[in-house]
C-alpha cells in the first residue's frame, strides 16, 4: 500500500542524510502520504489512542520507578510516599493506575471493531495475530503491575494466578515454585514481577512496530470491508485527514481518562489494595482488576482446575485462529445481517462474564458463567465456521468511494464523480 | 454518526459494567451516605472540621490507632487542617520520638520535631494484638481501605459526572456509620455496620467526651463525622490539589477538543 517513497528532501543536508538513512522518507510514507480509506469511522481512531496510552504508561511508569522500592517491607510505603511526598506524585500514580484501565477499554474497543468489520480476514491474518500477542503481553504486564503496590489484592491476586500453573500435570508444582522463586509469593516474586513489568512494555512497543508495519503493508480495512480499488478515489492521505481526526479522538479520550484521574481515581481499583499485604489474612473475596473479570469467570465456570485454566487461556488463544475459523466471504458485519446479531449477543455475553467474574463463585452465578462460557466459545468455534456457509450477505458497494457518496447529502463531494447505484452481486 | 456515538457509549458502558467492585462486607447494614464538603468535583475540606477531627483523634483514638504515614508538618500543609507552624511545632514537641544511635551508639528519646511522623501507639502489631486482643488499624489510608458494595445499577452511577455521581466517599461513609452503629447497650461489641456485627472495639465516642472550642455540637455524631473527615484527608492529602488541577485540565481538554473538532470539519469538508 505505502509503496516506494515519494519523499524528496528539500535541503542539501536532508538529501545527504536521506541517501544514507532514509528514515525521513519512512516517516513521510508511513504518516504523511500513507493512503487511508476515506470511509473510516471513529472506531478506527483507537489504534492511535492505544499508541498514545502505551507512550503515557511508559513515561509515567519510568517516573514512578524513580520513587518506588520493590521490597515486601517497603513497596506499600513507597507508593504512599509517592502519593504524599513526591511532587505531583499523586498525579503520576493515578495516571498510571487508571491508564492501565483506559488502555484496556481502548484495546477492547479496538478488538471488537476488528471482530465486527472482519479485520482479521485475509490478507490481514499476521496483523491480527500480532495484535493477539500484544493483548497477551498487555495482560501479563497489567497483572504484574497490579502486584507492585503490595496491597492485599496484589498479594492474593498474585497467589491465585500463579497457583493456576500448579494445575499442569506432573510439573505444575515445580513450575509454580520456580515462578515464585520460593515456596510462596514473597520478596523474590515481587522483585521478578517488577523486573518483568519494566521489560514487557518495551516488548509491547516492539510488537506494536511490527503490528503497524504489517498494517502498512496490507492497508487498513474499512467499514465496508471492500478493498481499496482506486487509490485516488478510495483513499485520503494520512496527513492531514487521519492526523487531525485521530488527534481529535485522542483529546476526547484524554478528557474521559482525566475524569477518572482527577475525580474518581479509585473507582476502578479495589479498596482492599489500600491494606498492606498480609500473607496470614485472606480477603473474603479475591477479585482481579475489572479487565480480567470475563476471563476469571471462564476460569471459575469449569469445575475442574486444569480444565478451568485451559478454558481461560483457550479463550485468548482462540482469537489467533479467527482468520481460519471465519468462513464468510464478506468481511464487514454491516453486510452480514445474521452475524451482526450473533456479534452483539457476544458483546453482551462478554459484559455478562465480566459481571459474573466479580460475583462469588456459587449457585446461580456458576451456572450463568457456564452458559455464557459456552456461548463465548460457540461464537468462535460454531457460529463463525458455519454461519459463513449459510448466511446470505447483503450486496456490497462497488467501491469505497461509492459507499461514501451513497450516503448522500453531506455537501460538496460531487467533484469526485457521479454517485453510482450499489451493484448487486 | 449518531449510531456510532451510541455504540461508543454502549462500549464505554460495557467497560463500566465489567468494573463491578466486588465487596466483601457480609452481615453488615449498608452505610448511610453523608453530605461531605469534600465530595464532588468542586469539593474541598472544611478546615475547622479537620481541626476538630484531629482533636477527636488525639483525645480519643490515638491511644490505640496509629497515624504512621503522616508527619506533624503535614498538619500545616495547604489543603489540610492548616494549623499554624507554631502550633505544629508545639504539638510535635509533646511527643517522644525514638532517635539514634548517638555518639555512644545508643538509641535515645527526644521531643518530636515537625518533620517526624506520628509515633504509633504500639511498637508492632503483635504488641497491639497482645494488649487489645485485635490489631487496631492504622488511620493513615483507612478511609480508602474500607468500602461497601453499592450493587447494580448504583455502582455505575457512582462513576458518572452527574448529581449524585462521582462518588468516592464509600470509606468515610462506612466509618461514620460504624461509629454511630453501636445499637445494643447490653452488647458493647455489637455493631450494625461491621461485617459479621462483632467488632473488637467498644463504642469509643459518647456525647461530650471531647471539648470543642468552636461552638460545634459536642455530640457523638458530630465527633464521628469530624474524625472521618480527618481520615479522608490523611488518606488523600492532595485531594484539593487534585480536584483543582482537574478543573483546569478538563477545561483545557474540552476547549482543545472543540478547536480540533472544527479543524477536522474544515479539513474533511471536501472529502465527503
Amino acid at each position: 500500500m505505502s509503496g516506494p517513497s515519494t519523499y524528496v528532501p528539500k535541503s542539501a543536508i536532508g538529501r545527504w542524510f536521506e541517501s544514507r538513512l532514509p528514515i525521513m522518507g519512512l516517516i513521510h510514507s508511513s504518516f504523511v502520504v500513507y493512503p487511508t480509506p476515506r470511509n473510516l469511522n471513529y472506531f478506527w481512531t483507537f489504534g492511535g489512542i492505544l499508541s498514545l496510552m502505551l507512550g503515557l504508561q511508559i513515561i509515567t511508569g519510568i517516573v514512578l520507578v524513580m520513587h518506588y522500592t520493590p521490597h515486601v517491607d517497603y513497596a506499600f510505603a513507597s507508593v504512599e510516599h509517592i502519593m504524599r511526598d513526591v511532587n505531583w506524585g499523586w498525579l503520576i500514580r493515578y495516571a498510571h493506575a487508571n491508564g492501565a484501565s483506559m488502555f484496556f477499554i481502548a484495546v477492547y474497543i479496538h478488538m471488537l471493531r476488528g471482530l465486527y468489520y472482519g479485520s482479521y480476514k485475509a490478507p490481514r491474518e499476521v496483523l491480527w495475530i500480532l495484535g493477539v500477542i500484544i493483548f497477551l503481553l498487555m495482560m501479563a504486564t497489567a497483572f504484574m503491575g497490579y502486584v507492585l503496590p503490595w496491597g492485599q489484592m496484589s498479594f492474593w491476586g498474585a497467589t491465585v494466578i500463579t497457583n493456576l500453573f500448579s494445575a499442569i500435570p506432573l510439573v505444575g508444582d515445580a513450575i509454580t515454585i520456580w515462578l515464585w522463586g520460593g515456596y510462596s509469593v514473597d520478596n523474590p516474586t515481587l522483585n521478578r514481577f517488577f523486573s518483568l513489568h519494566y521489560l514487557l512494555p518495551f516488548m509491547i512497543a516492539g510488537v506494536v512496530i511490527l503490528h503497524v508495519w504489517a498494517l502498512h503493508v496490507t492497508g487498513q480495512n474499512n467499514p465496508t470491508g471492500v478493498e481499496v480499488k482506486d487509490v485516488k478515489r478510495d483513499t485520503l492521505p494520512f496527513t492531514p485527514y487521519a492526523t487531525v481526526k485521530d488527534g481529535f479522538a485522542m483529546v476526547v479520550f484524554l478528557a474521559f481518562f482525566s475524569w477518572f484521574i482527577f475525580y474518581v481515581p479509585n473507582y476502578l481499583g479495589h479498596a482492599d489494595n489500600y491494606i498492606p499485604a498480609n500473607p496470614l489474612v485472606t480477603p473474603p473475596h479475591i477479585v482481579p482488576e475489572w479487565y480480567f473479570l470475563p476471563f476469571y469467570a471462564i476460569l471459575r465456570a469449569i469445575p475442574d482446575k486444569l480444565g478451568g485454566v485451559i478454558a481461560m487461556f483457550g479463550a485468548i488463544a482462540v482469537l489467533a485462529f479467527l482468520p481460519w475459523l471465519d468462513t464468510s466471504r464478506v468481511r464487514s458485519a454491516a453486510f452480514r445481517p445474521v452475524y451482526r446479531v450473533f456479534f452483539w449477543v457476544f458483546v453482551i455475553c462478554c459484559i455478562g462474564l465480566g459481571y459474573l467474574g466479580a460475583m462469588p463463585a456459587e449457585g446461580g452465578y456458576v451456572i450463568a458463567s457456564q452458559i455464557l462460557t459456552f456461548y463465548y466459545f460457540a461464537f468462535f468455534l460454531l457460529v463463525m465456521p458455519l454461519l459463513g456457509l449459510f448466511e446470505t450477505p447483503k450486496p456490497l458497494p462497488a467501491s469505497i468511494a461509492d459507499s461514501v457518496l451513497m450516503r448522500g447529502g453531506g455537501g460538496s463531494a460531487m467533484a469526485t464523480g457521479a454517485a453510482s447505484a450499489p451493484e448487486t452481486k | 454518526m449518531i449510531k456510532t456515538k451510541f455504540s461508543l457509549l454502549a462500549l464505554g458502558f460495557a467497560a463500566l459494567v465489567a468494573a463491578a467492585p466486588a465487596q466483601a462486607a457480609g452481615g453488615g447494614k449498608t452505610p448511610e451516605r453523608q453530605n461531605w464538603s469534600f465530595a464532588g468535583p468542586f469539593g474541598s475540606f472544611d478546615r475547622a472540621q479537620l481541626q476538630r477531627g484531629f482533636q477527636v483523634y488525639r483525645e480519643v483514638c490515638a491511644s490505640c490507632h496509629g497515624l504512621q504515614r503522616i508527619a506533624f508538618r503535614n498538619l500545616s500543609d495547604p489543603g489540610g487542617p492548616m494549623f499554624s507552624e507554631a502550633q505544629v511545632k508545639a504539638l510535635a514537641a509533646e511527643y517522644k520520638v525514638k532517635d539514634g544511635p548517638n555518639d555512644a551508639g545508643e538509641m535515645y528519646e527526644r521531643p518530636g520535631r515537625a518533620s517526624d511522623r506520628f509515633p504509633s501507639p504500639f511498637p508492632n502489631e503483635i504488641a497491639a494484638a497482645a494488649a487489645l486482643g485485635a490489631v487496631p488499624p492504622d488511620f493513615s489510608v483507612l478511609a480508602k481501605a474500607r468500602s461497601y458494595s453499592r450493587g447494580f445499577p448504583l455502582f455505575l452511577i457512582d462513576a458518572l459526572p452527574i448529581p449524585g455521581g462521582a462518588y468516592q466517599e464509600h470509606g468515610v461513609d462506612y466509618i461514620v456509620s460504624l461509629l454511630n452503629g453501636y445499637s445494643k447497650p447490653d452488647d458493647p461489641n455489637w455493631n450494625d455496620y461491621f461485617p459479621g456485627n462483632k467488632i473488637g472495639m467498644a463504642n469509643p465516642l459518647g456525647d461530650g467526651v471531647v471539648e470543642y472550642t468552636d461552638g460545634s455540637p459536642k455530640t457523638a455524631r458530630q465527633y464521628a463525622a469530624d474524625v472521618a473527615a480527618l481520615m479522608m484527608w490523611t488518606a488523600e492529602p492532595k485531594l484539593e490539589e487534585r480536584k483543582q488541577t482537574g478543573l483546569r485540565v478538563m477545561a483545557f481538554l474540552l476547549v482543545f477538543a472543540g478547536l480540533l473538532y472544527y479543524t477536522k470539519k474544515k479539513v474533511w469538508a471536501d472529502a465527503h
